[in-house]
């Protein structure tokens, strides 16, 4: 049987001696969209941060393919690293840089030449409807047409993975559709997987193929699933959080 | 029969009528690269205004971003031609892409477009100048009348945030500002008994460097000093404190944030200033003597006693004077590009470069301003 794309594995998170979650698992499948959803201050962007290598788990790991990312030396970890693109929370876009220099950055540093690494770039932020905007500073631009560039950047080398860090935050209804609409294209012409962490109702229900519920206060996952099947988890704290406190 | 125009191992071209067939083969791939589109934008150039661009699969073995790239850019000079383009036997992914990237029109560009010539960039330059004259003097009348209130002791910051800045630009100084003192004297020290030695003069390298150190160099090195730690420090706290919106926050909340986080900082450094320069001073002869006695053969007590003579009060009280103007300086020019600072990383970082250069040209114009002075009222 052909191992899952991405397998976290009894995994605990720890800030020096102060436990985030603890025995965390699940498996995503590839062109899977997957949802980790919970309350505010649960560790859900800490998890993506284990899952992409910028935080090393207390113990369990997680599993790229079948292969442990954590226990892979440095050098094959940061080749799995080139398998995702990540659009954080607030972009993350290079102040010094234009846009097409952000999403052209990645694409040079793969070895690909300066001539068609620009006009990738360009393609990128046509797809995020950013034509027109290759020459602009991401100060010059506003917050939603950010995320479009962290998302051109993040797809700039056509990853299997994309996580996404709360992408409908900030964002008014229009481009957070918008941006939801572009997510799910990119599953679909490109297979892409995509790791959604949000607590944005309307895009749990509309793009998760499957979620996992993280519990702030008993510290791990306590419910895995269809998001439109957990609204009747024997878990009244889930039940509440995918109902908007209606239960 | 269509006329073969142009082949390459990713596709091969054919001039049917009223259309061209891109015939699209091969694996695509980032690692490969795009293929130029040169020989097809010539073939498109040539085209009837009528005729149409199709693009036909022709064994697509693998494909990624490289082709949508490929096709978006031919499809994007055809309809700039007018020219209408077929795309429907590529892979349905592909396709997707190409309509997603050409679904928004291209934005176009409200900027004023940069002007290259000479005049127009002097006069650019000018204009700028001009205009950060005229902010900075405005920033420093919002300082003065903030003082206003700190005079009638109703000025509104932290008590906490001027313990905090004296601390910072005080005893946190300590340590640079006796070194680089003490390695000032002894350095004036030896210069100076090279040349006062062929006189046989030497013993008077103590009088050179206590007047050389309490005067001029004591107050000048240690604004200089205050300029790099101080001033920088200053500029990139309040530039982040403007990328985070914390001083839009404090004018919403009724706080002028001069009154709240420069007037603090300059009354802190101005404060200071002269208590680190009686210290540079104690240090820089310190260094003077260290040269004389270990290396000139001048008995300790000879030294002191040569620099008690050579230092009047109103050279240790000039020093401390320039002191406090420096202090002013170095903390205003910190505090005037932090609070004016563009909200972005870089933009923090030109702030902090920025205040340490003018801060360290201001403290030497205000220096020279005092030697000249100094000079005609004859002190």
């Amino acid at each position: 049987m052909e191992p899952a794309q991405i397998e976290v594995r009894d995994l605990t998170m720890a800030y020096a001696a102060h436990v985030v979650q603890r025995d965390i698992g699940f498996t995503v499948g590839r062109g899977e969209i997957f949802v980790i959803m919970g309350d505010s201050g649960c560790g859900k962007s800490t998890l993506m941060r284990h899952m992409i290598g910028l935080n090393r788990p207390k113990a369990g790991s997680v599993f790229y393919g079948g292969e442990d990312f954590w226990a892979a030396d440095e050098e094959r970890r940061e080749q799995l690293q080139h398998r995702f693109g990540v659009l954080y929370q607030y972009a993350a876009l290079f102040t010094s840089m234009t846009l097409e220099e952000n999403v052209a950055l990645p694409l040079t540093e793969s070895g690909i030449g300066a001539r068609e690494a620009a006009q990738i770039a360009r393609l990128k932020l046509a797809l995020v409807g950013l034509a027109g905007f290759e020459e602009h500073y991401p100060a010059e631009i506003s917050g939603g047409m950010k995320k479009r560039g962290g998302l051109a950047r993040a797809m700039a080398l056509d990853p299997e993975i994309l996580y996404f860090d709360e992408p409908s935050a900030g964002l008014d209804p229009l481009s957070s559709r918008r941006l939801d609409d572009l997510i799910l294209e990119l599953r679909e012409s490109l297979g892409t997987t995509i790791v959604l962490v949000t607590h944005e109702l309307p895009s749990i229900f509309e793009l998760g193929d499957k979620a996992v519920f993280l519990d702030a206060e008993k510290k791990t996952m306590t419910a895995q699933g269809k998001p439109s099947e957990l609204r009747d988890d024997s878990d009244p704290k889930v039940r509440a959080f995918l109902s908007r406190g209606r239960l | 029969m269509p006329a073969e125009t142009a082949t390459t191992s990713h596709y091969r071209l054919e001039h049917a009528a009223n259309a061209l067939r891109v015939r699209v083969r091969g694996h695509w791939s980032l690692e490969q690269g795009v293929p130029s589109s040169e020989e097809l934008v010539r073939a498109l150039e040539s085209l009837a205004p009528e005729a149409r661009v199709v693009f036909e699969d022709d064994g697509i073995e693998g494909w990624d971003t490289s082709l949508v790239t490929f096709v978006h850019q031919v499809a994007g000079f055809a309809a700039g031609r007018g020219l209408a383009t077929d795309a429907s036997s590529l892979p349905e992914g592909v396709r997707r892409l190409v309509d997603l990237a050409r679904a928004v029109p291209r934005a176009k560009s409200d900027r004023p477009a940069a002007d290259d010539a000479l005049l127009a960039r002097v006069g650019g330059v000018a204009l700028h100048g001009w205009g950060t004259l005229g902010d900075a003097v405005s920033f420093l009348g919002e300082v003065v009348v903030a003082f206003g209130p700190l005079l009638r002791a109703r000025a509104r910051f932290r008590r906490v945030d001027l313990l905090q800045a004296l601390e910072a630009t005080g005893v946190g100084a300590l340590g640079i500002v006796a070194l680089i003192n003490f390695l000032i004297g002894a350095v004036l020290a030896f210069v100076g008994a090279v040349q006062l030695g062929q006189f046989g003069a030497t013993i008077y390298v103590a009088d050179l460097v206590a007047i050389g150190i309490a005067r001029e160099l004591g107050a000048l090195m240690t604004g200089i000093v205050m300029c790099g730690r101080t001033g920088a420090a200053f500029a990139a706290t309040l530039g982040t404190m403007t990328v985070n919106e914390e001083v839009d926050a404090l004018q919403t909340m009724g706080l002028r944030p001069v009154e709240f986080l420069v007037l603090p900082r300059v009354l802190a450094t101005s404060l200071m200033l002269p208590a680190l320069v009686a210290y540079a001073d104690v240090l820089g002869i310190l260094g003077g003597m260290f040269v004389g006695v270990a290396l000139l053969d001048v008995g300790v007590r000879e030294y002191l006693v040569h620099t008690q003579s050579a230092l009047a009060l109103r050279h240790v009280i000039i020093g401390l004077v320039k002191a406090v103007a420096f202090g002013v300086v170095v903390s205003l020019s910190g505090c005037y590009y932090g609070i004016r600072s563009g909200r972005s990383a870089a933009a923090v970082g030109a702030a902090a470069t920025k205040a340490v250069v003018v801060g360290i040209v201001l403290v030497v114009v205000v220096d020279a301003i005092f030697t000249v002075a100094l000079h005609l009222l004859h002190l």
